[in-house]
């Protein structure tokens, strides 16, 4: 018995496999979690992620120093309101505490966008570390947020907002959000397809939720949201990093910001520590050869070196192979060796992503 | 699919099994066991010839979610195996007492072992949901 979001009674009535997932009862499918991934590289889909944790920092002409210090990449990088970013938020020792977006809505405001499982832990971070720069941290429990992604889903979202509205949300670059009364329209997603996600009142998700089906996008659980952002090679914070990880060791060193250098943020020095290590480990995509499912936590063998391990792993949809994303020793190999249940696999190590817009990135 | 066909016999690890009319048996997984899996991926099945043994490894089904061991309900040996899997391993999940049917193998003898008649399996089921 979970917490529910406002589209809980959607997801019952569309025979939606309920799960938990951090605390929530969500959609796992509505059916076929291979069909709804099929939906959203092939037209549309659409998610309910309003059990993701929004928290807006408020006020003060210190929000900016102080997202500054608690962000490993650069809030200064924003620099007009409607901008975003992808971070990780690190401990002193320099392990991800979560990762999230965050969007400078207002002059002095932003608004961050992290984990459903981490809420708690990361709330009390956050709430501690802004206690000396006199900024409001508010917990926005009264939004829902829907994602709507796949090469048609910006056309069918935007027929769906206010005419007002339209031109300019279709408008919108990646990675910038734009607010068109109660919606928060981004243009961001986690499948590594096209997109929006909406932040809206959680009292008007049902009717927006409705009206995203009505215009033709399918709904889709965690299931597909899975494999979409596996093959779009996108990080999942408890699988792929967690806080005994490095960024720099989970595919995440794009996302920290150690330029300018006299820009202090938590885990710095544990970064620029972990950067001149010599036997840091790599992380990159596996694909499977043969037949068969890669899962989280397989044993990875490499000729002459210690073993490896998959950090996130799972089936393709539109590869129809095995993919994973891992953490390897470090070194210059493209061929290991994965333990599946007991027998040793032949996996290729490719650079993810495995799937972009549709497309296969990856030599099969 | 909540009707269980009444021309079965079931297994406690929801497998189905039935006797053709050459006294050979047809098995697969029930609706039950294909909704808990999800969509399946690969399905390794046995030769044909194999003896197996009731309560060895008849076949693996791969989902997205897990691996899961087919058990042989009954001792025998294997007739001919559904290859059609091999290509449309969601089969099992759309038609799992159908299209989707695994093994068919001759029985040892004619004892059909521990399994159960469709009511018996449905209690089984009720007290799992409960």
């Amino acid at each position: 018995m979970g917490l529910k979001t406002p589209l809980h009674a959607k997801h019952l009535k569309a025979s939606a496999r309920i799960v938990d997932f951090g605390g929530w009862d969500m959609p796992l499918h509505y059916g076929s979690q291979i069909e709804e991934h099929h939906s959203v590289r092939r037209r549309a889909g659409v998610f309910d992620v309003s059990h993701m944790t929004i928290v807006d920092v408020v006020e003060g002409d210190r929000s900016l120093d102080f997202l500054r210090l608690l962000l490993a990449n650069d809030v200064a990088k924003l620099r007009e309101p409607g901008k975003a970013l992808y971070s990780c938020m690190l401990n002193p020792a320099g392990g991800v505490i979560d990762d999230l977006i965050v969007y400078y809505t207002s002059p002095s405001t932003y608004r961050l966008v992290v984990n459903a499982a981490t809420r708690d832990k990361d709330l009390a971070w956050i709430r501690k570390s802004a206690e000396p720069f006199g900024v409001t941290v508010s917990e926005r429990s009264d939004l829902a947020m829907i994602a709507v992604q796949g090469p048609e889903a910006r056309e069918l979202a935007a027929g769906v907002f206010d005419s007002r509205f339209t031109d300019r949300a279709l408008a919108l670059k990646p990675f910038t959000a734009l607010q068109a009364d109660d919606l928060f329209i981004a243009r961001t997603g986690y499948t590594g397809e096209d997109g929006f996600e909406i932040v809206l009142p959680a009292s008007s998700a049902e009717a927006c939720w409705q009206a995203v089906l009505d215009a033709g996008a399918a709904a889709c659980g965690l299931g597909a949201r899975d494999t979409l952002r596996l093959e779009a090679g996108m990080s999942l914070y408890g699988s792929d990093m967690d806080e005994t990880t490095s960024p720099l060791e989970s595919g995440l060193g794009w996302t920290v910001a150690l330029d300018p250098p006299e820009r202090n943020f938590i885990g710095r020095d544990a970064v620029v520590q972990m950067q001149s290590k010599p036997d840091r480990q790599r992380f990159t995509g596996l694909l499977l050869q043969g037949r068969g499912v890669l899962r989280n936590h397989q044993r990875v063998v490499v000729e002459g070196r210690h073993d490896g391990e998959i950090t996130s792993g799972g089936f393709s949809p539109t590869l129809q192979r095995s993919i994973a994303l891992a953490r390897l020793p470090a070194g210059d190999y493209d061929r290991c060796l994965v333990d599946v249940r007991g027998k040793l696999l032949d996996a290729r190590i490719v650079k993810p992503p495995f799937v972009r817009k549709g497309s296969i990135c990856v030599d099969l | 699919m909540s009707e269980l066909p009444g021309d079965l016999r079931f297994t406690g690890e929801h497998e189905w099994l039935r006797k053709e009319e050459d006294g050979s048996v047809t098995i697969g997984i029930t609706d039950h066991a294909q909704s808990a899996l999800g969509d399946l991926v690969f399905v390794e099945l046995p030769e044909t010839g194999q003896e197996l043994e009731a309560g060895g490894e008849m076949a693996v089904v791969e989902s997205v979610k897990a691996a899961s061991d087919v058990y042989a309900p009954v001792s025998g040996t294997v007739l001919e195996v559904n290859s059609a899997l091999a290509d449309d391993p969601e089969k099992i999940n759309a038609d799992p007492y159908g299209e989707g049917w695994i093994v068919r193998m001759q029985p040892s003898d004619d004892d059909m072992g521990d399994t159960m008649d469709p009511d018996a399996y449905q209690e089984l089921l009720d007290d799992l949901e409960s």
